[in-house]
């Protein structure tokens, strides 16, 4: 029986591990390679590297980590942030890494994630959602700068994927942001995630921006949607505070996979510890 | 020497360090002069079945794989390695594949409610039907890393050696005297993955 992946996510900024309390507070935590290791050790089922270095020229960081990490560690290696272009994915998936995660590159362009899947393979292209609540009944009106020109360009595509105000919606609704957060898109998170899927996406790396370093725990609601809305696996992501929320993920919300970053990384649970407890309550786990 | 095929797709590199971290002798080729002279062959591969043949067509080395596999070369086929030995697979429109065993290569399909998804990605077990001599290691039930959305339907079912359940139960390791072949990435696949590498580096050695 396929078991439930548990990931652990390391943000790597300039080559150094660092973890942010809501994409802003951000300490210094190790060497990436070592934490990979670490994580093979204990059974870990993939690792995320997301990479948050923020100048292009320091960009080939990543790659020197890429390449040490896949010397030592034979498990699934995916990695994300500042994916531009095919030559990225190349460079990357030739310094040893299995997938590749992108996310404002796939707002900005939809149509580099099909040509991606086309030329390396839907599994290898995992697309990031950086997914917030709408609270707002009235519905702010966005920055028209924010809403992509090829959205706006297209009658067809913007009466499936914009966000309509909240008064016209039975369903709570969750709006796209880009740029690890900061934009707001005006784009429906639901909506796009099926728009990937078909454009070749082969897995959402699904990320609740209220949860994320809240510890808690995963926003079920949107986890399931999405999960119910795309046949392509689904990994949980944001606000992993302990055992339980990974269960509900996986559970409740129907995630495939669940990524935690903080409770593994400052060592509150080991990642066999994880599996031990949803062994015992019958998720069937790889120990 | 192992020559593994760089035919311009998949994760080549993983591949050639998990054959370094075992010991063994490998090198990363698409020159089919090396791969005549080498003592065995692994063709890793992720991605697209139609570019995969296309790929080694273009260079002219269909023939040369084909010719030292049925001199009884020994050989690792991974995932899409292990799907062009068919005859035939049905990724996009019906595309023909090195036919050195009879059969298809077909899509999971699951039913309208069903929550399996696609691609099968992940770790899943591996029951042996029989076990073959790179396997020595190899606990029954063990599991390895997937991710694929084709599996091969062979039609002499005398090759099947290993079966995995996702929805169906599907062939996960063929073999057949010097043709070793898996669906999963025994170089994704942690220790257990690595003592497959091995197990092939001793084979080739014998």
């Amino acid at each position: 029986m396929l078991a439930k992946r548990i990931i652990p996510c390391l943000d790597v900024r300039d080559g150094r591990v660092v973890k942010g309390v809501k994409f802003l507070d951000i300490r210094d935590a190790g060497d990436p390679v070592e934490n990979a290791i670490f994580y093979d050790e204990q059974g870990a089922d993939e690792l995320v590297f997301l990479d948050i270095t923020a100048s292009h020229e320091k960009r080939k960081i990543i790659l020197d980590v890429v390449e040490r990490t896949a010397t030592d560690v034979f498990m699934p290696l995916t990695v994300g942030g500042g994916i531009k272009s095919l030559n990225d994915i190349r460079d990357l998936l030739n310094a040893g890494c299995d997938k590749v995660s992108i996310n404002t590159t796939a707002v900005n362009n939809p149509e580099f994630i099909r040509e991606a899947a086309e030329r390396f393979g839907s599994q290898c292209i995992v697309v990031a959602i950086d997914a917030k609540r709408v609270h707002d009944s009235r519905f702010e009106i966005r920055d028209p700068e924010e809403i992509p020109d090829w959205l706006k360009n297209s009658k067809e595509l913007s009466e499936i994927l914009c966000l309509q105000p909240l008064a016209f919606s039975l369903q709570p609704l969750w709006e796209v942001y880009t740029h690890g957060g900061r934009r707001p898109k005006g784009i429906n998170a639901i909506e796009w995630a099926k728009y990937m899927e078909e454009l070749g996406a082969g897995e959402i790396l699904l990320t609740s921006m209220d949860r994320d370093g809240t510890k808690e725990g995963f926003d079920l609601e949107l986890t399931r949607a999405v999960s119910e809305a795309v046949s392509i696996p689904v990994i949980a992501s944001g606000g992993v505070g302990n055992l339980e929320h990974l269960h509900e993920g996986i559970v409740k919300g129907k995630a495939d996979a669940v990524l935690a970053a903080s409770i593994f990384h400052y060592r509150e649970y080991t990642i066999r510890e994880a599996k031990e407890y949803l062994r015992n309550k019958g998720i069937p786990v790889r120990l | 020497m192992i020559a593994i095929v760089d035919y311009g797709m998949g994760n080549i590199r993983s591949v050639e360090k998990g054959f370094i971290k075992v010991g063994a002798d490998v090198r990363v080729t698409s020159d089919a002069k090396i791969i005549t002279d080498a003592k065995g062959i692994v063709l890793p591969g992720v991605g697209a079945f139609r570019d995969c043949i296309k790929n080694l067509d273009n260079l002219k080395l269909l023939d040369t794989i084909v010719k030292e596999i049925q001199k009884g070369k020994p050989y690792l086929g991974i995932c899409l390695g292990l799907q062009i030995l068919f005859t035939e697979s049905e990724e996009f429109g019906i595309c023909r594949g090195l036919d050195v065993f009879k059969g298809r290569v077909v899509k999971f399909r699951f039913g309208a409610g069903s929550d399996l998804k696609i691609p099968h990605m992940g770790w899943n077990t591996v029951k042996f039907v029989k076990k073959p001599p790179v396997f020595n290691e190899i606990q029954d039930n063990a599991y390895f890393y997937f991710v694929h959305s084709y599996y091969v339907v062979p039609d002499d079912k005398g090759i099947v050696a290993g079966v995995t359940e996702y929805g169906i139960e599907f062939t996960s390791i063929v073999w057949k005297d010097n043709i070793f072949a898996t669906q999963f990435h025994p170089e994704k696949s942690q220790e257990l993955g690595l003592k497959i590498l091995k197990g092939f580096n001793e084979f080739v050695q014998i």
